[in-house]
Formats: C-alpha cells, structure tokens, sequence
C-alpha cells in the first residue's frame, strides 16, 4: 500500500473540516468540524507512524486525542453558555469583540 | 494484499462520503451520526496499519465519550439555526474555494514528495506494550503534562457551564 493513500485521505477529510469551519454557523457544527481537521491529522501521524515502523507516531496520536477532548469539553461549555445568554448558537450573532 | 486495498478503498470512500455529509446536512443530529461512521472509519484505518492501541482508544474516546458529550450539546441547545439559503450562499462559495485550493496545494505537496513511497508490506501490529513502553520512559513529561491539560480544562468546563448562584 503506497503511503500517499492514507496520507491524500487526510487531506481531503482536512479540507472537508476546513470548508465546515468556514461554511457553517451552528457553533455545534463547528466544534464537529475541528474534530474532522484533528482526525485528520491523527491519520497523518499515524500512517507517519507505520511508514517508519515506529510508536512514536501512535503516541502523538494519543496526545492530539487528549488535547481533542479538552477542546470539546472546553468548546461545548462556551456553546451553552452562549445559548444560555443568547438563546442562539448562530456564531454571526457573536459579533461582541468585532472591530 | 489485494484485501488491504480492497478494505481501504471501502473504508475511505465511506468516510469520505460521511465527512461530506457532516458539514452539508441540515440536521445537526444527523451530523452527529454521520460524525459516528468518519470516526470508526478512523479507528479501521489505525487498525488497517497496525496501530491496534489508538484504534481501541479512538473508539473509547470518540466514538464513546466525544459524541456522546456532542449530542448532549446539541439536545441542551436545540434551536434555530439561523439557516438561510441566501445568505448561506455567499458564505459557502468563498467557503469551498478556500477548501478547494488548500486541497490542491496539498495534493500536489504529497504527490510531489511522496509519490512513490510504500508503507512496508508486513505491518505488523505495534502492540500496546511497546506504546507504553516509549510512553512511560521517553514521553513521561509530555504525559504529565498533558494529564494537567486534562485536569484544567475540567475544571474549566464546569467553571464556565456552571450557573451563575444570584447573579
């Protein structure tokens, strides 16, 4: 199996978070979009991981996942506080620190 | 061999297809579920190059505790999306052009550096003592470290979520 397959798989997945960054506006989906990017990059360290026969690969992984879950934790809190203030998770509503 | 390709070639059009969907749907609950199958199809492909320990702790983590945590989200939140086809039309296309380009530098990066580079034909398992082994003597401090992250952002979470007691 040529590596460029894992790796080219994900780019695409990568650039499928990016565009749900970008595109969408339910704060929600937005958080689900970073893990897409996050899972992404998983992929690369792994495949990364086996290509040099290596663990270290695997425990990078592991670390992303951890800091992962923080984030969600951290970014769900945000989003309900948010609901809970604004009775909205439209993130085009959350204009407070615009210029 | 030829089963390998043969089980990549499924997994990745699955999850490519599902990915898709995640950003596209309507239904963020159905965003979730779509979220489900990208993850597991995650977690095959670690198993698939024999990384068996991030497989098992990619469908503990995600699949067991992330989305749960997603779906509790979206039930404590449920309203309005503020979904509009014409203003989403003017977010979208710059949103997909953006994604398009990143997508085609990347490809041809890849492409270019490793184009012709195998992954070695018996992969065979790095198995999970090795990964605690390089964990618990090289990587002891970024552990540590990460295990405070941990701790940190839980107490965040509850600091920030919590009610206000009289204002």
């Amino acid at each position: 199996m040529y590596l460029n397959t894992m790796l080219l798989l994900a780019a695409v997945l990568f650039c499928i978070g990016v565009y749900g960054v970008l595109a969408r506006r339910n704060g929600v989906l937005v958080l689900m979009s970073i893990e897409l990017i996050l899972n992404a990059v998983n992929i690369n360290l792994v495949a990364f991981g086996a290509f040099h026969a290596t663990v270290v690969g695997q425990i990078f992984a592991l670390f992303v996942i951890t800091v992962a879950a923080a984030e969600v934790g951290i970014g769900l809190a945000i989003v309900l506080l948010l609901y809970r203030n604004r009775r909205s998770i439209n993130l085009d509503q959350v204009d407070l620190m615009r210029g | 061999m030829i089963a390998e390709h043969v089980a990549f070639g499924i997994i990745a059009a699955v999850m490519v297809a599902a990915a898709s969907r995640v950003v596209t749907t309507r239904d963020i609950m159905h965003a979730a579920l779509y979220l489900v199958i990208v993850l597991a199809g995650v977690a095959a492909l670690f198993l698939l190059v024999g990384a068996e320990f991030t497989g098992i702790t990619q469908v503990l983590i995600y699949i067991g505790a992330v989305i749960v945590l997603f779906l509790f989200g979206i039930m404590l939140t449920r309203s309005d999306f503020g979904d509009n086809e014409d203003t989403d039309y003017k977010r979208k296309f710059p949103a997909l052009l953006t994604a398009a380009l990143l997508l085609a530098v990347m490809v041809v990066a890849l492409v270019d550096r490793f184009g012709t580079e195998k992954l070695p034909d018996d992969l065979s398992p790095q198995t999970t003592a090795q990964v605690s082994d390089e964990l618990f003597s090289q990587f002891i401090v970024p552990f540590e470290a990460v295990s405070v992250l941990l701790l940190a952002a839980l107490i965040g979470a509850i600091v920030v979520a919590r009610r206000e007691e009289g204002g």
